[in-house]
């Protein structure tokens, strides 16, 4: 009887461990700004600076060098120190979470706006900056003024933006489309003729990494738009009733699924996962022709294929759908990145962050080396600079894109409420493996609106 | 060290105090302290905060609101979650028939005295010493259809789309948990297999057994405790698989492979829902505790009893 009695505890044990091991990781996992900044700034503040500020960013180059490089600079300055951390992106996003959560934020957030920026400003964790902007309008005129909009909630700004602007661009494969003789489509219909032409080639017509999801999204993103105009997912990002059954959707999910039936996309795509670069690598390799991607597939084709890149590859806008009602130059993607002040700073931390803001970000050394690495600044005086660099024609696209768009939709999964987002990356997946049907899909996004 | 020194105390006191009736239950009863300090600190105590967070509705920044019943509405009216129950359950049933007769063979196997036994077993065990993320990224890359295995060798059989297929995606995790899992399990029949005394087959020989029906009337019924061990494990550990799953799908396509495990870890930790989340985190325990239960009566009915009778 004994022993009967010690096993079921230990298996008690064993089974509410290993289920609630993930919470108490969680839990684990605040151990807050008083952590030494692992690769700070090695650079004393020069004379009799005021204040020390904490700063959490993403790991990754060129980008944590260029922030590295930044810091030190502005901490010569003597307008104070920061104190930079750099976290790997996944890791990081679950622990400001828990940290922001716990008060124990750092005094900049590293973020991308939008609707966990909306959950931070809700929770009273951020700081407003709108009337600081108003009392700074040189500062505020600095950036492509498309950027703001992921900032801003219910009116009010609760962050800065920072680092590049990434629309979502379509690229080619142009050794493809010689062989094809095709021309790169401009309306929908071109790139549905176009799927019939390079399967007959026996190539993918389009690259996708399907796994990832967002990958996914960023079809019906750019359809949404080029058929209903930004209006449809406004009036679900305002949590109007039933936004989901607009006409629009509807008729972008059936697009999607005719390009699917059409074999549209690669064989296999919904387990190809965009972390891995996969499908790039389809593009690069000639095995898909076309690819819908971030602006920083650029970097990261030219990183490993530079011959690729510089003879190779061809970008342009996305399609236009015929009677559809969205501006042709609208964009959708990443905006920019942001820095949110903490409003658990102490009063001193705050200071030397904004002086952060307005002395130390986007100084002409700063936005060289955005321009050299291929990456296109959120700020105007970006633009004379980029006839100089190598990328030139890539950077003034994407710097045209961003700064002539009516209007620059944010990432969804990004724009909406995480619990929102999730849902909706699940659906858009069975929406491309024909799982539902556009009504469903319609439906089950419904049922998510006020949530 | 300070903190030694109470302990030590203590220990010196209830040597003094000799013989005394009782004094060696409480001197158990210190042995088994740190146990119990790990199980509430870091099972019992989560568990209730589990069971607390399950009754909110909480998104792991604002304010906790106490909601009653909701999440548990919410996440029993869901077919999503009635889904990943059953998947979890036909995850835990199929690698159950897969791995087990696999492992008792090769445990038998291995556990045997033949020529090249030591450097197959070797080979065997293998996997064990492989992290399931590991596995899985090895996995994902030799089963990609445009650049893996089938692709690289011009196999169409191998160039199947094995993880963007629902059923097949289904099959594939079964199968890499399978790959992952069995030398564990043959390692452990293998133990079980060489306590057997020897006299048993050399009595059976005798009587003119064959190596089937020995295998059948004396390895298998002298494993029985073995099989135990290794069933509830499989079944118990079953309800957990995560990271492999996770790397190698997300729980995709679809939701063709989102077992109850990773739609608790995406509600938490993807869409911000604690709430919902701690009901499949209690779920899971509830499940959990009720297979051991189930497993320890109909297995335990007669533990006591000797299986070496006239040895």
């Amino acid at each position: 009887m004994t022993s009967a009695i010690t096993s079921r505890r230990r298996f008690l044990g064993l089974a509410a461990g290993s289920a609630l091991g993930a919470f108490g990781l969680s839990a684990c996992g605040t151990s807050g700004p008083a952590q030494p900044g692992g690769a700070a700034s090695g650079s004393a503040p020069a004379g009799g600076a005021a204040g020390t500020a904490t700063m959490w960013s993403l790991t990754g180059q060129p980008n944590e060098g260029i922030r590295q490089d930044s810091v030190d600079a502005f901490n010569k300055l003597g307008k104070g120190t920061i104190k930079v951390t750099f976290f790997q992106n996944d890791p990081y996003k679950a622990k400001i979470r828990t940290a922001v959560g716990a008060g124990q934020a750092p005094t900049l957030i590293f973020g991308w706006g939008g609707g966990i920026l909306k959950s931070y400003a809700d929770a009273g964790q951020v700081d407003d900056l709108t009337s600081w902007l108003g009392e700074n309008p040189d500062f505020k005129g600095k950036f492509i003024p498309s950027v703001w909009k992921a900032a801003t909630i219910d009116g009010k700004v609760y962050a800065v933006p920072i680092q590049n602007t990434q629309p979502i661009v379509l690229y080619y494969n142009k050794t493809l489309f010689d062989k094809a003789g095709a021309q790169p489509p401009a309306t929908w219909d071109d790139a549905m003729n176009l799927v019939n032409v390079f399967n007959g080639q026996g190539v993918a017509p389009f690259s996708l990494g399907g796994q990832s999801k967002w990958t996914s999204m960023m079809w019906l993103e750019y359809l949404f738009d080029r058929i209903g105009g930004p209006e449809v997912f406004d009036a679900i990002y305002a949590n109007k009733p039933d936004s989901w059954s607009n006409p629009a959707v509807i008729s972008s999910c059936q697009k999607v699924q005719e390009l699917v039936n059409a074999n549209g996309f690669i064989k296999g795509f919904s387990s190809i996962a965009a972390d891995t670069q996969a499908d790039q690598a389809l593009l690069y390799t000639g095995k898909a022709a076309m690819m819908l991607h971030g602006a920083w597939a650029y970097g990261n084709m030219k990183a490993t294929q530079p011959k690729f890149v510089a003879s190779g590859l061809a970008y342009g806008n996305f399609p236009t759908v015929p009677g559809g009602k969205g501006d042709p130059k609208n964009t959708v993607g990443n905006p920019a990145n942001y820095f949110s002040i903490s409003s658990k700073a102490t009063d001193e931390e705050k200071t030397v962050a904004k002086a952060y803001f307005t002395d130390g970000m986007f100084t002409d050394t700063e936005l060289d080396a955005y321009i050299k690495s291929g990456q296109v600044p959120v700020v105007k005086a970006a633009q004379p600079k980029l006839a100089s660099s190598p990328d030139a024609a890539f950077q003034q696209f994407v710097f045209n894109m961003t700064s002539q768009a009516p209007s620059f939709q944010q990432s969804w999964d990004q724009a909406l409420s995480p619990a929102q987002a999730e849902t909706l990356l699940n659906n858009i997946d069975q929406l491309f493996l024909l799982k539902i049907t556009p009504e469903q899909f319609a439906t089950a996004m419904n049922a998510t609106i006020g949530n | 060290m300070a903190a030694l020194a109470p302990l030590v105390e203590d220990r010196t006191q209830l040597r003094e105090r000799g013989q005394a009736p009782g004094g060696g239950k409480s001197r158990l009863g210190i042995l088994v302290l740190p146990a119990l300090l790990m199980f509430l600190a870091f099972a019992f105590i989560p568990l209730i905060g589990v069971l607390l967070l399950s009754l909110t509705d909480w998104d792991g920044i604002g304010a906790i609101q106490f909601v009653g019943a909701q999440s548990w509405r919410q996440v029993l009216t869901d077919p999503g979650t009635w889904h990943a129950v059953w998947l979890t359950f036909a995850v835990m049933i199929i690698t159950w028939l897969v791995q087990t007769p696999i492992s008792l063979l090769l445990g038998t196997f291995v556990a045997g005295q033949q020529r090249y036994r030591a450097f197959l077993a070797v080979l065997f065990f293998l996997p064990l010493l492989m992290s399931s993320a590991a596995i899985a990224i090895a996995f994902k890359s030799l089963l990609d259809p445009n650049f893996g295995l089938g692709a690289g060798l011009h196999l169409p059989f191998l160039a199947q789309d094995w993880l963007g297929d629902p059923t097949l995606a289904f099959i594939t995790v079964i199968f890499v948990i399978a790959w992952q899992f069995i030398p564990f399990h043959t390692l452990i029949y293998q133990g079980g297999v060489r306590q057997i005394p020897e006299q048993m087959y050399e009595a059976a020989q005798i009587d003119g057994a064959g190596r089937v029906r020995q295998f059948f009337f004396i390895t298998v019924p002298q494993l029985k405790y073995t099989i135990i061990t290794s069933s509830t494990l499989m079944l118990v550990g079953s309800l957990v698989y995560f990271d492999l799953i996770w790397v190698l799908t997300q729980g995709g396509p679809g939701n063709a492979t989102r077992i109850l495990a990773l739609d608790m870890y995406i509600r938490g930790f993807q869409a911000n829902q604690m709430g919902a989340a701690s009901v499949i985190g209690v779920i899971l325990v509830v499940v959990g505790l009720a297979l051991t239960l189930v497993i320890q009566r109909l297995a335990g009915r007669d533990l006591a009893a000797s299986q070496m009778e006239g040895m």
